[in-house]
């Protein structure tokens, strides 16, 4: 038995420790926030090199074949970066959905590109409910021959703007079963994205229109039935692990800062206000980086209670975040406020990722739902 | 990451599980309902047969009673234990705290004559620490033993002392120079709690029980071969013992979670019960998933020590995170009950005999009780974070 990382895992976590505070410190994310795209192709290219863009997907698909845990590692480096770009979207959620739902036929479409980095995608399944319900899943797929015709309205889809392909769930008949998936090309006739005025500039979310698009019966994923719960698994995963980074990051710069400034002629970090503050967020902080790396273990491992280890972490960690980037700005006082400090790229990114792919109150009531409760 | 257990654990946990279902104690959880000296003697005797079956201390040298198996049987042991629902055993301080120290500390000769005793709890520790002036601030302590020939003379008052009054012996630090600064002038003590000049009062708990007590001390003498460690370097000694009592007062907060579910959904409020209540659900709903962090955080801190891994700031969360989250079932417990909240044992008409305002009882003394919630945050932010001193 050994709940821990392996020496690899140790070693890919501190390389990509490295690499991102080299390749992208906060000069080269705000560079990335100031332009219209918010895609930073060369950093994208860079990470593809490493194997990280293929990271999950399966070595036939031209990836490593490696498993969430792995994922999320790298991906909790990603959220201590606070990195730009689709990555954690298309190779981490959309990979999945192509994985989880795909025929070999449709992973050898998309996946090999995605693995090299010449391919994003990503995935669309909430509506201006801003609903993770099945029930609320309208945007509408009507037979059109040997296809389907897709209408409808998909909101705060990331990076759909840039997307070569989307993953957009839809309703082919009425009812929660009633869903199915569909891979549409990101040039489709009727298919327009619109990015979204976002307070986290280090994303990118748009509106995502369907005005009948039309799609080959190949484009419908096969195994569309129960994939909306898998993706929920997968994306509270890869949500949790930003936040997890994030959180780390915040604190960090709270703690440091704390050490070297000084206020009443000692460094303020040496009052129990703040100290005690600090500790209980690392106190949050630390058991919840377990019940992440369960959650993903849980999916590489294909254990029962996969789906309530997902939604634990998630619960735990958006509100982790939240809490730690609000705290970790008002231990900066009004230096903390100013745009000039980087506190504020992480504090708007956690109130990007505690909804996103489900906020704490969804997952907790999921959480109680498959407890029998 | 491998969460399954090798086919020799598997064996050995199938073992421990079908021992503890053919030999549960009788009642033993019956205390205040028998005699003091009939539930310390039955006490005692669960102990014995835990420990005749090699279920206690797996991890001592065997010379001393132990087995020499690594953490994981030992921590196989305790999960079994806990999901057997059986009670914890009388020695369970000596054993994690003391224990431990000894065999870091000890020479040759105390391991051989305390260590046996300490698991057939033929001999019961106390823990003699905390006074009337320290308690968070423990190394201001000021219990004199003045080292006489081969004698220390003590003279002074320990408090908050659990058990004492059915304590064969004590553990404790004392002032051995009162000259020195205050962390270089204490030495960690062995003291017969029989010696003349040694007198233990009681002290009524808010929870009407009588647990822990005061001792006085009045010149009493202590050989010279009852110090532990070095003459002066008792506060080095006593952080062993520290370290061993964060862990054993973190442990896993499951099973009360489930009785704590089991009742949320027999209790109602307009006509629909606690878990359909929208707040209840999410509350109970929140501390699962700290009660599963638990469980997990404590996996992770075992493979620590199972793969030899140093570790950080995570090791120093237990103790604070478990006894929070302890102490918020018990609210949760007491708002969900409502009037039947406040009644105590032995009322008729309470739920569970009246054990959940024990509970709430017990989940304070377990936030203040080896160092306080505050200390642990102290402890976190300058050793786990580096920030500056304090003071």
């Amino acid at each position: 038995m050994d709940f821990g990382l392996t020496e690899e895992q140790e070693q890919l976590k501190a390389g990509a420790r490295d690499f991102l505070s080299n390749e992208c410190p906060p000069s080269v994310v705000r560079k990335v926030m100031a332009e219209e795209s918010g895609l930073a192709p060369d950093l994208y290219k860079k990470i593809a090199e490493l194997g990280w863009t293929g990271m999950i997907i399966p070595e036939e698909f031209g990836g490593l074949g490696l498993g969430m845990l792995d994922l999320a590692i790298l991906l909790e480096e990603c959220g201590y970066a606070a990195m730009p770009g689709p990555f954690p979207f298309s190779s981490g959620i959309a990979a999945s959905a192509l994985k989880l739902g795909g025929s070999p036929e449709q992973c050898q479409r998309w996946l090999p590109g995605v693995a090299a980095g010449g391919l994003t995608g990503t995935v669309a399944i909430v509506e201006e409910s801003d609903s993770l319900d099945p029930a609320e899943i309208a945007l509408s797929a009507a037979r059109d021959g040997n296809g389907f015709v897709l209408t409808g309205t998909k909101m705060f889809v990331p990076y759909a703007h840039a997307a070569d392909f989307i993953v957009v769930a839809a309703r082919s008949t009425p009812g929660p079963e009633g869903l199915d998936f569909f891979v549409v090309e990101g040039g489709a006739n009727g298919l327009s994205a619109r990015i979204l005025r976002n307070v986290d500039q280090t994303r990118r979310v748009c509106e995502v229109k369907f005005d009948s698009v039309k799609v080959p019966e190949e484009a419908r994923l096969v195994k569309s039935a129960g994939l909306l719960n898998k993706l929920i698994d997968a994306g509270a995963v890869v949500m949790a692990a930003d936040c997890l980074g994030g959180s780390e990051r915040a604190l960090e710069m709270a703690v440091e800062y704390s050490k070297v400034r000084e206020q009443f002629g000692r460094p303020i970090g040496s009052f129990q206000a703040l100290q005690h503050l600090a500790a209980e967020l690392i106190a949050g902080i630390e058991p919840a980086r377990s019940l992440l790396w369960y959650a993903a273990y849980a999916q590489d491992a294909g254990l029962e209670d996969v789906s309530r280890a997902a939604s634990m972490a998630k619960a735990r960690l958006s509100a982790v975040y939240s809490r730690t980037a609000d705290q970790s700005v008002l231990m900066h006082g009004g230096i903390g406020f100013t745009w000039e400090h980087d506190i504020h790229l992480w504090f708007k990114r956690a109130r990007f990722d505690d909804p996103f792919f489900g906020d704490p109150v969804f997952h907790r009531e999921r959480v109680a739902t498959l407890s029998g409760y | 990451m491998d969460l399954n257990l090798n086919p020799q654990e598997a064996a050995f946990r199938k073992q421990v599980r079908d021992w503890l279902a053919h030999n549960r104690p009788v009642a033993l959880h019956q205390r205040g309902v028998v005699d003091g000296k009939t539930w310390v003697q039955r006490a005692k005797d669960w102990q014995r047969k835990l420990y005749e079956a090699g279920y206690l201390a797996l991890s001592w040298p065997k010379e001393y009673g132990g087995q020499a198996l690594d953490p994981m049987s030992q921590a196989i042991v305790s999960e079994e234990l806990m999901r057997a629902n059986v009670p914890g055993v009388i020695g369970s301080n000596s054993i994690s705290m003391l224990g431990p120290t000894l065999i870091t500390w000890g020479t040759e000769e105390q391991k051989r004559r305390y260590l046996p005793k300490i698991l057939t709890a033929e001999e019961i520790w106390c823990q003699g620490y905390s006074e009337p002036g320290a308690g968070s601030d423990l190394a201001s302590l000021r219990t004199r033993a003045e080292l006489q020939g081969d004698e220390f003379v003590v003279n002074g008052q320990k408090v908050w002392t659990s058990g004492a009054h059915i304590a064969d012996m004590m553990f404790g630090l004392f002032r051995t120079n009162p000259d020195a600064p205050k962390h270089k002038g204490i030495s960690y003590l062995l003291v017969d709690m029989k010696s003349p000049g040694i007198t233990v009062r009681p002290l009524v708990q808010m929870n009407g029980e009588a647990d822990f007590c005061e001792v006085f001390f009045e010149n009493v003498r202590v050989p010279r071969a009852n110090l532990v460690g070095e003459l002066n370097e008792g506060w080095k000694v006593a952080n062993t013992t520290m370290v061993h009592e964060r862990n054993w007062l973190g442990a896993s907060p499951q099973r009360l979670f489930d009785k704590l579910l089991e009742r949320a959904h027999e209790l109602r409020r307009g006509g629909v019960p606690l878990t359909s209540n929208q707040l209840y659900r999410h509350r109970l709903a929140d501390m699962q998933i700290d009660v599963e962090a638990m469980r997990l955080h404590a996996l992770r801190l075992l493979s620590n020590a199972i793969h030899k891994r140093q570790g950080g700031v995570e090791n120093m969360v237990a103790k604070l995170v478990g006894t929070e989250l302890h102490h918020r079932m018990a609210l949760t417990a007491m708002d969900m009950l409502g009037d039947y909240g406040p009644l105590g044992r032995g009322e008729q008409s309470a739920f569970d005999r009246g054990v959940w305002s024990a509970t709430w009882f017990g989940s304070i003394a377990r936030m203040f009780g080896g160092g306080t919630s505050e200390i642990q945050k102290n402890v976190i932010a300058e050793r786990g974070l580096g920030m500056p001193k304090s003071r």
